[in-house]
């Protein structure tokens, strides 16, 4: 018994060593009720992962509690194997796009430069070669037009192109995603899936809060389906099925479906 | 425009500006985090904490006095975040329960004990005494440069100069990390900036400022320093660094044309007296922030 104990733990060891971020134990509570319940996670590197559940799952806050932005009950976290505070330039993080004042005084380019601080510092030079990354990030999501624009004057898609591009100025090996869908044009939606998608394809790791059940299939290799606990987990092809579905939707499938816009908390 | 100036009017000047620019610069932050009401719930708090400082040392010092308004700010602050958290409502709401409820605590301290003889009265406490920050030694502008006259300037011009210094050092250098948390306090997190206890410093910069200029002069200028400038700066453009810039300018410009409209605006429209400075340079920045309502550049919300 103890010998199996110890066994198990260390394949977990190895699995999270070569995993790119792999979550334990995940518990969240704002007030009496769990948010999120012991919630395992571990990515495959080189993959696109989407988390899909019902409104008020838990998708944002697994995503949150995940990189550290809110505070969890219990669970670990590791990237790379190693602790987040050692491995944070490794990952990328695209907010809801509803959670930020858009009448900031900001401009897109300076958006964009946000993605710099851990390589700038507090009071690191911004040189030719950071803006020159600035305006490539721009460039890939087909912003750079836009570069001197107030934030405010841009379209909700556009927005969102912004966020990416603040994250792809990061350089990270992970990109975490919430809602990158929600509300966006379908150039944009276009856009992005073939951003994404160009990360994959170059070894990054991808793992997006997804609402769009139909486009699933297309877009993701790997999902996790979740409703306050994890419901099922694994390559599309084994894992979004009907059933697993159901039992994620608690057979409010139809509702779901038929709401594609809702944001989820 | 000689040795009288610079003896009666000058001092008054310099410190009026000195407050408003260090109430403007962490306005700004204040403004774009939706918390500014925190200028005006600080300035209010530290009352009770000045009376207390009173009751305690019997004094009206600057250095005990100082101490129980920055004591009074610092529970204030606790006090705001914990009702916020544990009442699990907006901050505005609770800074309005905390400031009424200190400050009106201030009031019946004040009213009770024995300080309605001495020079602490609420009346000093909103307008504060900015026309009596008079330099005795200065006999013209050579005073400026010399040393023995120097030395004899009101205590609060160099105190509300070393308030400005160490509030321009902060936000020079943490403008970046300040300036992604309040835009993207999620995003900011998740590149590991610690966005509590940085949030918590720009509320302890913003005290500095109010505590330093409350005992010059009095909390109605703080609360408008804090808010005006800024608010009307936004409007002027759609860039951070230059709202900052343009918020340090306005304030600047309502201390300098409040205290002279104070002093001679009365008498050119044939009245004896002139009128509070305070009061004036709150109502200068107050009719900015309408031209720049009305006039500015930016002033139109998107989406």
């Amino acid at each position: 018994m103890n010998l199996t104990l110890v066994t198990d733990r260390d394949t977990d060891q190895a699995v999270r060593a070569a995993s790119p971020l792999a979550v334990r134990g995940m518990t969240v509570s704002y007030g009496q009720t769990p948010a999120i319940f012991s919630v395992d996670m571990t990515l495959r590197a080189g993959a696109m992962t989407a988390i899909v559940g019902p409104n008020g799952a838990g998708k944002s806050t697994l995503l949150k509690a995940a990189l550290g932005v809110i505070t969890p009950l219990a669970g670990s976290v590791t990237v790379f194997g190693g602790t987040m505070a050692d491995m944070r330039d490794r990952i990328a993080y695209v907010p809801q796009r509803a959670s930020v004042d858009w009448d900031f005084p900001v401009r897109v380019i300076d958006v964009v430069m946000m993605g710099m601080y851990r390589q700038l510092g507090l009071l690191g030079r911004v040189r030719g070669r950071h803006r020159a990354l600035a305006r490539d990030c721009l460039d890939r999501v087909g912003m750079a037009d836009f570069a001197h624009r107030q934030i405010g004057q841009l379209s909700g898609g556009q927005q969102q192109r912004v966020f990416l591009a603040r994250a792809l100025a990061q350089e990270a090996d992970i990109y975490v995603l919430d809602e990158p869908f929600a509300g966006v044009d379908a150039a944009t939606e276009k856009a992005i899936v073939a951003v994404l998608q160009g990360l994959r394809d170059a070894g990054k790791t991808v793992l997006a809060v997804h609402h769009d059940l139909a486009t699933v299939p297309d877009y993701f290799d790997d999902v996790v389906l979740l409703n306050t606990q994890v419901v099922a987990a694994g390559p599309v092809a084994d894992t979004f099925t009907e059933d697993n579905l159901n039992a994620a939707y608690g057979g409010r499938l139809t509702t779901a479906r038929a709401d594609p816009e809702s944001v989820a908390g | 425009m000689g040795a009288e100036f610079v003896a009666l009017s000058l001092p008054p000047i310099v410190i009026g500006v000195l407050v408003a620019i260090a109430c403007a610069l962490p306005g700004n932050f204040l403004l774009l985090r939706g918390q500014a009401l925190i200028g005006d719930a600080i300035s209010h708090v530290v009352l009770p904490g000045i009376v207390v400082a009173f009751l305690l040392t019997g004094l009206v010092a600057t250095g005990p006095m100082l101490l129980g308004a920055a004591g009074a700010a610092v529970i204030a602050v606790v006090a705001i975040d914990a009702v916020r958290r544990l009442g699990r409502i907006e901050s505005g709401a609770a800074m309005g329960v905390i400031f009424t409820a200190m400050f009106a605590g201030g009031v019946l301290l004040l009213e009770q004990s024995d300080t309605s003889n001495v020079h602490l009265d609420v009346e000093h406490a909103l307008y504060g005494n900015l026309e009596s920050l008079i330099w005795l030694d200065a006999t013209g502008w050579a005073s400026l440069t010399d040393p023995v006259a120097l030395a004899g300037l009101p205590v609060e011009l160099p105190r509300m100069a070393l308030a400005l210094v160490v509030i321009g050092l902060f936000l020079w250098l943490f403008w970046r990390p300040l300036a992604l948390s309040t835009f993207d306090e999620g995003f900011a997190r998740g590149l590991g900036i610690r966005t509590g206890p940085l949030g918590l410093a720009l509320v302890i910069m913003s005290a500095i400022a109010a505590v330093a200029a409350f005992d010059a002069v009095g909390s109605i200028i703080v609360i408008a320093m804090f808010i005006c400038p800024p608010a009307a700066a936004r409007m002027m453009t759609n860039r951070l660094g230059h709202q900052v810039a343009w918020s340090v300018l306005f304030a600047a410009l309502a201390a300098v044309l409040g205290y002279v409209l104070a002093g001679y605006g009365p008498l050119w429209i044939g009245a004896s007296d002139s009128v509070s400075a305070a009061g004036m340079i709150a109502t200068v920045s107050g009719i900015i922030l309408g031209v720049a309502a009305v006039a500015g550049p930016h002033r139109t919300r998107n989406g």
